[in-house]
Formats: structure tokens, C-alpha cells, sequence
């Protein structure tokens, strides 16, 4: 053990020994204060940030290499962490709205947190499943967390069951990985692979049965079916952080496994991957279009998104454009955090007790009685749906160029039609709030406006300066190692 | 030559012989003659109150799912505490640590009130 | 000494009737249980591969795998019981009061 193998996983421990303490503190804090959970959990937030962005720039391997820190790994932390900050800024009036302001949520929240940055770190297949475990298990908490709500505990119990039946997929890849190899860390399967010891058909297996397990984790067809539900049931401001951080957290293990270790493997896996987000893609949009309920809507639209982040997937074996998919896909993922985030805020703000407020025609007249926030839900929706000026549009137009480069223009294609497809629900929302008449109730809740309001300027304002995102991005690389 | 497992499969099938003889022989040599006391529920000689069919207070369950998890942390304590000697100081300090979480988690349940026996 | 592909032969029947088992039965308590059997599956290839390449890694992923089986437990029987609570019943098809 040295200094140098704490320091690769120094943000991931600064928050955990936070949230450790958290938990602890909150027990002394007074109900009607509340609030200061809140705020110690930012700050929390706000001193990991301030370690991860020291580490820009740096690589290292920590434990024998069962841990990375890498452009990537960096890449992704701060983008998770600021999953997390607007994950307590969109919570904290909702939850006291709701009646569910318990001390319990933002230490669980940033459990989940440490365990999704594992994940982004992780380099050996024990700390992979690990993290997995550390991201869900909280997750399902706080799906439930809106108890004796029955929509709430319902969809915890759901999606604690396929969140652990995945997890069961995943254990059992590994286990085979490892039969397959004889190591659980990336690089001696990567040494097991090139000297031809690996059983290649055992290794397949593996990989399938990986990709499954994540494939449910980042809600992709076939496997989505708990989504919608979850998403639905769940606690808006649980929903929204679950949409962004348990996404980015799955493609983060499923890029650094595949990309790394399985390039081999591309040639099975290619046809299965592209099949999987061909389908996503159009399932996701297809069942959107019928919902009337904004969370449900959203719920399938977050399936869409997936399969458009698969889609960069595809083409990962092939070492010429392996470099701008997984930059486009972490473009992607940067794109649809603040995006989402920002349509779940709308969302939030509109909900009222007892699943009111949550039907797409409730959103009538908003443009009326509340122009600013009808504003800025047209800019999420556009940019869901990648129209200009929006930071969709660019996204999607990398990922569809990565896929392009990557020879998988049906897919391109598919993810044209499929995004055009999705206007209809989208614009159905805009066209909602500025051409019927009716009367919303809206939430006024500083930091809930201060979000909706900065990720909507956000959204416009990358779109117009993409380049140092993406160049950002370009360079978050996976460390090379030995 | 006797296969190893023959063993096995001998002591399986004798220690299955001798409970079932034993229930068989006591069912057919045993007098019958049963009367409301005997067939009464046995608590340790009280007389009976009540159904033996009663609901559980659901407090329990919490002590259950406490005790679950503490029982099951303690795995990575006995190779840590049989390797202490050959282990070098920072790993006794990890374990250390760990404890520590599990304290921090004990104390959570404690002033959560879990721990009361209602 | 038997050979590993026995292990591996109970091991994927477990795995099967586990995933079989989360698939076709209706109480959450079973469907539960179903998915531990699918982790145990797991855990028994581990040991078994791990007995064949002659490392620890793959008995030492059996006690994390254990270990953080039973924090899912935890969470998940708390989950039930309330649902239980609230509905008295655990049947997961009468978990439908989400739908669209």
C-alpha cells in the first residue's frame, strides 16, 4: 500500500467517508432543520469535486490495478458529481413537499454516488460487481423512499427484483470470465486473451451475459420492461437522479469492459449490440408516443436515449474509430444529464400530492401563466428530441457520425427516423403548453427554478461551443495497461 | 479396491436408516391413548394460552434484517483476525476501519430506536 | 479428483432454475429466493474455477459475492414486508397499480 494507491481513488473515498459521517450527523439534527443534511451533502459534493478536478490531466493505477484513474474515469466523475449536485438541488424542496423529507436521503444518494464513481474506476472485475452493488442497492432504497406510498413501494420492490436478477446476469458473466481467462482484472484478461489461453467460447459467454445484466441496468430493449414502472412509481427527484446516474454509471463499466477487454470478442458481439439498440431505439420512441403521463413518458424517452448511447457502442472493437464513439457517447451522456435533469426539474415542479399534476395535459397553458418555465421545458424537449439550438442536436449528430465512420449506417438511419419519430411526443408537450388553455399549479422553489433555469441555459448555451466538450472529451482516454 | 465415496454413500444411506427405524419402530410399538393435555402444545411444562398459530410483532423483523447483516460482515473478519500476525500493519489498520463502518452502522440502528424492544 | 466441468454442470442447472424460477413464479418471496440461487450458481462456478487455476481471486469474489447478498437481502425483505403491510399480499402480479 502507498500514498500513490489512495490517491487514484481519492474522490470515491473523500465521499464515502462523507456520507459515513453524514448518516451519523444527521441523526442530531432536528427534524425542522432538515435543510442542513442538505447542505452538508453539497458541500460534500463540492470538496470531492474539488479533488477530482486536481486529478485532471493525471494517470495512475492504484491497488494493483484493480483501480484506474484515467482521462475517462475523470471524465466521468465530474460528470457524476454533478449528477449529484442537481440531484439534491431538484430534491430538496420536492422531498419536503412531499412529506418525505427523511435526514436518510442524501447520505443514501451519496452512497449510490461512490458507488457509480467505483464504477467509472474500476479496472478489476470483483470492484466492477462491487460497484454495481453499491450504486443499485441504494437506488432501490430510494426508489421506495416515498413509503406507505404504495406506487413507491411497489416500484422499489420492482426494481429491486430485476436490479438484482440483472446483478445475477452480470456475477454469472464474470464467472465465466474468469473461467475463461483464469484472471477477474481487466489486464490479465487482456494477457489471457493475446497468449491464446483464453476458451473463447466460455469468454463469450461471459461477455453475453455481461452485456445483459448491464443491458437491464442501462435499460435497453428487450430488457426495459421495469423502466417505465420504476420511473413512474418511484419519487420525481429519485427518478431523475436514477434516469442520469445509473445510465452513465452502466455505460461507464460497459465501455471500460468491452472496450478494453473484449475487443476481440467484437466480431460475435457487434451484430447482438447493434441489434439491441436498433430495437431500443425503436421501442423506446414507439411506446412514448402513446403515454399520457409525463413520467412514463419521459421513462420510455430515457429507453430511447439508451439505445442512441448504444448505438456509439457498436463499433467498439474497431480500434480506427474506437477513440470518437466512446468520446461521442460521453458527449452524449453530458448532453442527456443536463437535459434530463432539467425536464425532470419541470416535471417536479408541476407534481402536486398524491400523483396529481403528472398527466401531459396538465401542461396546458403554461405558456400563459408561467413563460419562463414553459421556455425552458421547449428547450429540454427540443433537445431530447435534437432539433436546434440544443445541445441534442450536437450530440446526436457525433454519435451519428461516429456510427457512420464505423460503417453501421442502418443504424444511422434508424436513429434519424427514430429521433424525427419522437417529435411527435415531444412537441406534443410544447404544443400542450403554449396552444391550449388551462391553468397550472406550479411549485416556486428557489433552488428547483435556479436548476431548471441553469440546465436549460446550459443546454443552449454548449450547443453553440461544443468543441472544448468535446475535445474534452476526446481526450478522456482509458489508461493503456501493462 | 473400495472406491472413496463408498464411504459417503454408506454413511448416507445409515444415517438415514436409523431415524427413519427409529420413527417407524415408535409408531408401531408405542400405546395410544391420547387425552386433551397430552395433545396440548408443550411450553416448557406452562399450560397453553392461546393459539400456537399467533402473529409475530413485526418489530422482530428488524432485529432480524440487523442481525443479518452484522452476522455476515463478520466473513472478513476471520481471515483477518487468522492472518493478524503475518498481516502488515496498514492491513490491521484496514481492518480496523472496517470495523469502525460496522460500528458507525450499529450506532445508526441504535439511535434510530431498532434496537428497543418494544 | 472431479473434474471441474461436474461443478460447472451443477452450477449452470442451478443458474437455469434460478432464472427459471424469478421468471415463471409469482411470489416475491420465491422469485427472491430464485435470485439468490442464480448468485450461489455463480459462487459454486468461482470456487470451482478458482480450485482449477490454483488462485484465490475467484473464493475471495465468493465472499464478497456473500457479503453483498445479504445487504440485498436486508433491503429486500424490508421491501416486502411493507409492501406486505400495505397490501397483504406478495404476489407480484398484483403489483399493478402502475401502469400506462
Amino acid at each position: 500500500m502507498t500514498q500513490l494507491d489512495f490517491y487514484t481513488l481519492l474522490p470515491v473515498m473523500t465521499l464515502t467517508i462523507w456520507a459515513c459521517v453524514l448518516l451519523l450527523v444527521d441523526l442530531f439534527i432536528l427534524s425542522e432543520r432538515r435543510g442542513l443534511t442538505a447542505i452538508l451533502a453539497v458541500v460534500g459534493l463540492l470538496v470531492t469535486m474539488g479533488v477530482s478536478i486536481s486529478q485532471m490531466g493525471r494517470e495512475a493505477t492504484g491497488f494493483n490495478q484493480m483501480i484506474v484513474l484515467d482521462g475517462f474515469s475523470n471524465f466521468l466523475n465530474l460528470l457524476l458529481l454533478l449528477t449529484g449536485l442537481l440531484g439534491i438541488a431538484v430534491a430538496y424542496g420536492y422531498n419536503r413537499r412531499m412529506g418525505i423529507e427523511r435526514g436518510e436521503y442524501y447520505p443514501i444518494m451519496l452512497f449510490s454516488l461512490a458507488g457509480m464513481m467505483l464504477m467509472a474506476q474500476a479496472s478489476h472485475l470483483i470492484m466492477i460487481f462491487i460497484a454495481l452493488e453499491l450504486l443499485s442497492i441504494p437506488l432501490y432504497v430510494l426508489a421506495a423512499f416515498a413509503y406507505p406510498r404504495p406506487e413507491s413501494e411497489e416500484a422499489g420492490l420492482k426494481y429491486f427484483l430485476l436490479g438484482s436478477f440483472s446483478s445475477g446476469f452480470v456475477l454469472y458473466g464474470i464467472a465465466m470470465t474468469f473461467g475463461a481467462t483464469g484472471s477477474l482484472a481487466i489486464p490479465g484478461i487482456v494477457a489471457a486473451i493475446a497468449d491464446g489461453t483464453a476458451n473463447t467460447s466460455l469468454l463469450l459467454i461471459g461477455a453475453a451475459l455481461i452485456l445483459v445484466g448491464f443491458g437491464f441496468k442501462v435499460a435497453a430493449a428487450p430488457f426495459h420492461m421495469w423502466t417505465p414502472d420504476v420511473y413512474q412509481g418511484a419519487p420525481t427527484s429519485v427518478t431523475a437522479f436514477m434516469a442520469a446516474g445509473a445510465k452513465a454509471a452502466g455505460f461507464a463499466a460497459l465501455l471500460r469492459v468491452f472496450v478494453v477487454a473484449f475487443p476481440t470478442l467484437s466480431d460475435q458481439l457487434t451484430p447482438i449490440i447493434s441489434v439491441l439498440a436498433a430495437l431500443t431505439m425503436i421501442l423506446g420512441n414507439v411506446i412514448a408516443i402513446a403515454q399520457t403521463d409525463i413520467k412514463r413518458m419521459l421513462a420510455y424517452s430515457s429507453i430511447a436515449q439508451a439505445g442512441y448511447m448504444l448505438m456509439a457502442f457498436v463499433a467498439y472493437g474497431n480500434p480506427a474509430v474506437q477513440a470518437v464513439s466512446v468520446a461521442s457517447a460521453l458527449f452524449y451522456m453530458v448532453a442527456y444529464t443536463i437535459t434530463s435533469f432539467g425536464a425532470w426539474g419541470v416535471v417536479i415542479a408541476l407534481e402536486k400530492a398524491e400523483g396529481k399534476g403528472l398527466a401531459i395535459s396538465d401542461y396546458a397553458g403554461m405558456g400563459k401563466k408561467y413563460p419562463f418555465l414553459a421556455a425552458c421545458m421547449t428547450v429540454f424537449m427540443l433537445s431530447l428530441t435534437g432539433l436546434p439550438p440544443t445541445l441534442g442536436l450536437i450530440g446526436k449528430l457525433y454519435l451519428f457520425r461516429a456510427a457512420v465512420e464505423g460503417g453501421f449506417i442502418t443504424l444511422a438511419v434508424i436513429g434519424v427516423v427514430t429521433s424525427l419519430l419522437s417529435a411527435f411526443y415531444y412537441l406534443r408537450v410544447v404544443v400542450n403548453m403554449y396552444m391550449k388553455t388551462g391553468d397550472p399549479e406550479v411549485a416556486r422553489e428557489t433552488w428547483l427554478d435556479f436548476t431548471i433555469g441553469a440546465t436549460a441555459l446550459l443546454t443552449v448555451v454548449l450547443s453553440v461551443v461544443p468543441a472544448g466538450l468535446f475535445a474534452w472529451a476526446s481526450q478522456a482516454l482509458f489508461i493503456a495497461l501493462k | 479396491m473400495l472406491n472413496p465415496w463408498m464411504f459417503v454413500g454408506l454413511f448416507l444411506i445409515v444415517g438415514l436408516l436409523i431415524p427413519v427405524a427409529a420413527i417407524v419402530l415408535s409408531a408401531l410399538l408405542a400405546p395410544r391413548k391420547p387425552n386433551p393435555i397430552k395433545l396440548s402444545t408443550y411450553e416448557c411444562g406452562m399450560e397453553t394460552v392461546g393459539d400456537s398459530w399467533v402473529q409475530f410483532k413485526a418489530q422482530y423483523y428488524v432485529f432480524a434484517l440487523v442481525f443479518l447483516i452484522f452476522d455476515v460482515e463478520t466473513v472478513f473478519l476471520f481471515p483477518w483476525a487468522l492472518a493478524l500476525n503475518a498481516l502488515p500493519f496498514f492491513a490491521v489498520v484496514e481492518g480496523i476501519v472496517f470495523i469502525l463502518i460496522l460500528i458507525a452502522g450499529l450506532s445508526f440502528a441504535w439511535r434510530k430506536g431498532m434496537l428497543e424492544w418494544v | 479428483m472431479v473434474p471441474v466441468s461436474y461443478y460447472l454442470v451443477v452450477s449452470v442447472i442451478l443458474f437455469t432454475l434460478g432464472a427459471l424460477g424469478v421468471l415463471i413464479r409469482r411470489n416475491a418471496l420465491v422469485v427472491f429466493m430464485s435470485i439468490e440461487l442464480m448468485l450461489n450458481a455463480a459462487n459454486l462456478a468461482f470456487v470451482a474455477f478458482s480450485r482449477t487455476f490454483n488462485s484465490y481471486d475467484g473464493q475471495l469474489f465468493v465472499f464478497f459475492v456473500m457479503t453483498v447478498a445479504a445487504a440485498e437481502v436486508a433491503v429486500g425483505l424490508a421491501l416486502i414486508v411493507a409492501i406486505f403491510r400495505s397490501k397483504h399480499s406478495i404476489d407480484v402480479d398484483q403489483l399493478s397499480s402502475l401502469k400506462g
